[in-house]
């Protein structure tokens, strides 16, 4: 009984995390018809940047949530610059673009290794959430907990936001027809470049978010992009709900899979994958790409 | 300005000119400097391990001003990338065009077991931390050294002391699902069990596992866990596992507690029992040099990769001493290298099998935080030693050899 009530809340826990992680993912996918090669790096830099300001720049000691935001734009920044200066002029060029995001998440990678060494840096629970919480006999971290909460807020607002207001209508807009929409006088290009940085500090904000579960450590990028390709095939490019359900099936697919069937752990976390690509290319909540 | 610059150049050049004479009447006709060889990672997720065995050597060398017996040395340090194929061709690069004498390193098994074939053809003596059992054993390299431990080396005193002194009946064992993982914990279980212990339960979660908490929700039944990661896994294991609310005592290998990331653990580690063959709080001659070597040349508190090859290249040097410094015949080196035996090293009195395996101290440590030194927060304090453990343990060689070697199933799980 405890055994399953762990694993479910972890597996929602973790869903969480990666909802944070792919949405971006997605949504760039969905806009710009490209996988972002470099969203591991992005989420292991803003896991980075933040760590940094937490354990203090200059003697000030960050509190978490200022010093995950911080990250966030940070990287958000960074993300931009990647779209406006490298992207952008491989425009439609889909392999190039892929190329590029791959070789930057190598120079990513090994810049952080010049920057913050090879040690792993442990990132410290936010103090008030650090305890338990008891239900019945089990006890569960307040701070996986929290990771949920987070999580769905994050999914209001980003509905929200595509849902109900002009901006999300022209991000829709651009991912359904990018062609129609210039011509209805949508600057897609500048959508490009939003949606970029957006999901890129929505990466690093996940980055921190899962630096008290994960830690942070050089080669966490590679371990993270698979995981968002999962969800993004599973859920759909470009759809927010996809991508929700997406992480949250991964979440317990990953869940369950390691501890039913451990020796088949990667087996059953790329089947569902698999299936998907052959019975539905577009993904559970995806639309047939034009 | 320029007239100034000029001159101080021209003094730099004059002071290097007349230290090479001073020194020529020491090298004893041995013009050629010895060329020693490093295989490291510097770069992807082992570069943490790796950069540590490049400071270790760079420390040694510094200490002895670049001179190893009577000669100078020229080091090549060459980045494997991690992987066989990188391996391969920096193996060759070094052998074939730089001519070394001597290759320290590599870090990974998978590494060594790429180039172990090309090192017998190539007749060039290999220093290794990479742990795999048979090297030394079954299928043994006749040019082959290795200084560090084998796989099961820590884990057999490891098993001793949770069997006597700490009095645990029933374990359950967590690893990588790799080679190093399968053999500590093959080792484990057999002098455990052979103690009157018994693992309940072998836990395999991949190499790459972001949140090992599906694992930890497997671990009931037991009244201890032991636990054998390696590399940054330790810490986000520790953490998991404290974060699921476990308190059995957890019991570990020489990677699950290295000293080297007692900078990144937390409370959540407090407690962990780790056996080691290097540990920072060995309080002698050797080891206090390599320690003050390290924090002034690189700013940071060494674990056992840069223990380790600190230690090779004091068993290169003595070996290298003992023939005058003549390295020009690999089988006399590689045969003076293994009859080396050193009483002060970082790690304590060190000799070699006639397999070219470690003899040597091993220490069960505690963290904890009493008696932290170097702005560490946490500290290995040692609580007991081992003293001259073979890698057959306790047991006869013969027999040792006769059986398999330690694998995923072996020694099977009893009913």
């Amino acid at each position: 009984m405890n055994f399953w009530l762990v694993l479910t809340v972890n597996s929602v826990t973790f869903g969480g995390l990666l909802f944070l992680l792919s949405a971006g993912f997605s949504l760039i996918f969905g806009l710009m018809r490209i996988p972002n090669l470099t969203h591991g790096s992005l989420f292991m830099l803003g896991a980075y940047f933040g760590a940094t300001l937490l354990t203090g720049v200059f003697g000030v000691k960050l509190n978490f949530w200022v010093a995950a935001i911080l990250a966030a734009l940070g990287v958000a920044m960074i993300g931009a610059l990647i779209e406006r200066l490298l992207l952008r002029r491989l425009p439609g060029d889909a392999l190039a673009q892929v190329l590029v995001t791959l070789g930057l998440s190598f120079i990513a990678a090994d810049l952080c290794l010049m920057v913050w060494g090879g040690d792993p840096i442990n990132v410290e629970t936010p103090p008030w959430l650090g305890g338990f919480m008891r239900l019945g006999s089990v006890a569960f971290p307040n701070y996986r907990l929290a990771i949920i909460v987070i999580a769905v807020v994050f999914a209001i607002g980003l509905w929200m936001l595509l849902e109900r207001t002009r901006l999300g209508a022209m991000i829709r807009a651009g991912v359904d027809d990018p062609d129609m929409a210039r011509v209805v006088g949508i600057r897609v290009s500048q959508l490009f470049t939003i949606v970029f940085a957006l999901g890129a500090a929505l990466a690093a904000f996940a980055g921190i978010i899962g630096g008290p579960i994960l830690s942070v450590y050089p080669g966490i990028d590679q371990d993270m992009l698979p995981l968002a390709l999962v969800v993004v095939i599973l859920g759909g490019t470009g759809s927010l709900l996809g991508s929700f359900v997406g992480s949250i099936i991964v979440g317990f697919i990953y869940n369950f899979g390691q501890a039913l069937l451990p020796e088949l752990a990667y087996f059953v976390l790329f089947l569902p994958m698999l299936l998907v690509l052959i019975f539905r290319p577009q993904g559970l909540f995806g639309r047939q790409l034009p | 300005m320029s007239i100034k610059r000029r001159s101080v150049l021209k003094g730099m050049l004059a002071t290097g000119v007349s230290m090479a004479a001073l020194k020529a009447p020491a090298v004893h006709g041995q013009g050629a400097p010895f060329k020693l060889g490093l295989l490291t990672v510097k770069t992807g997720p082992l570069a943490q391990g790796g950069i540590q065995m490049e400071q270790g050597v760079l420390t040694w060398l510094k200490e002895k001003n670049n001179t190893m017996a009577g000669r100078k040395v020229e080091f090549f340090s060459a980045d494997t990338g991690g992987n066989p194929a990188g391996t391969k061709t920096k193996v060759q690069e070094l052998v074939e065009r730089d001519k070394v004498d001597v290759i320290l390193g590599p870090l990974a098994a998978f590494e060594l077991l790429a180039i172990t074939d090309y090192i017998i053809q190539a007749k060039t003596p290999l220093m290794s931390l990479a742990a795999a059992e048979d090297m030394t054993q079954r299928r043994p390299n006749p040019y082959f050294i290795r200084a560090s431990a084998t796989s099961g080396q820590a884990m057999h005193p490891m098993a001793d002391y949770a069997a006597k002194e700490l009095k645990l009946k029933r374990i359950v064992t967590v690893s990588e699902d790799f080679a190093f993982g399968h053999e500590q914990m093959g080792a484990f279980q057999q002098v455990f069990e052979d103690a009157g212990g018994r693992i309940a339960k072998k836990i395999w979660p991949p190499l790459v596992t972001p949140d090992y908490t599906p694992y930890i929700a497997q671990i009931s039944d037991c009244d201890g866990v032991c636990q054998g990661f390696a590399g940054s896994n330790p810490l986000r294991f520790m953490k998991a596992y404290a974060a699921a609310g476990l308190k059995f005592p957890v019991v570990g290998g020489e990677t699950a507690g290295d000293d080297a990331l007692l900078k990144s653990f937390g409370d959540e580690a407090l407690g962990l029992v780790s056996c080691c063959p290097y540990t920072l709080d060995l309080e002698t001659d050797g080891n206090k040099r390599f320690i003050d070597g390290m924090l002034k040349n690189f700013d940071t508190v060494p674990g056992q990769y840069a223990g380790l090859l600190y230690l090779n290249c004091m068993v290169v040097e003595a070996g290298l001493k003992s023939l005058n410094g003549d390295a020009s015949d690999k089988e006399k080196l590689i045969k003076a290298l293994r009859a080396v035996t050193l009483t002060d090293t970082p790690r304590g009195p060190v000799k070699f099998d006639h397999f070219g395996n470690v003899i040597g101290d091993f220490y069960i440590r505690k963290l904890g935080t009493d008696g932290a030194k170097y702005g560490l927060k946490y500290w290995n304090k040692t609580v007991k030693v081992y003293k001259d453990v073979s890698q057959f343990w306790t047991y006869d060689e013969k027999a040792f050899l006769a059986k398999p070697v330690y694998s995923r199933d072996n020694p099977p799980l009893k009913p």
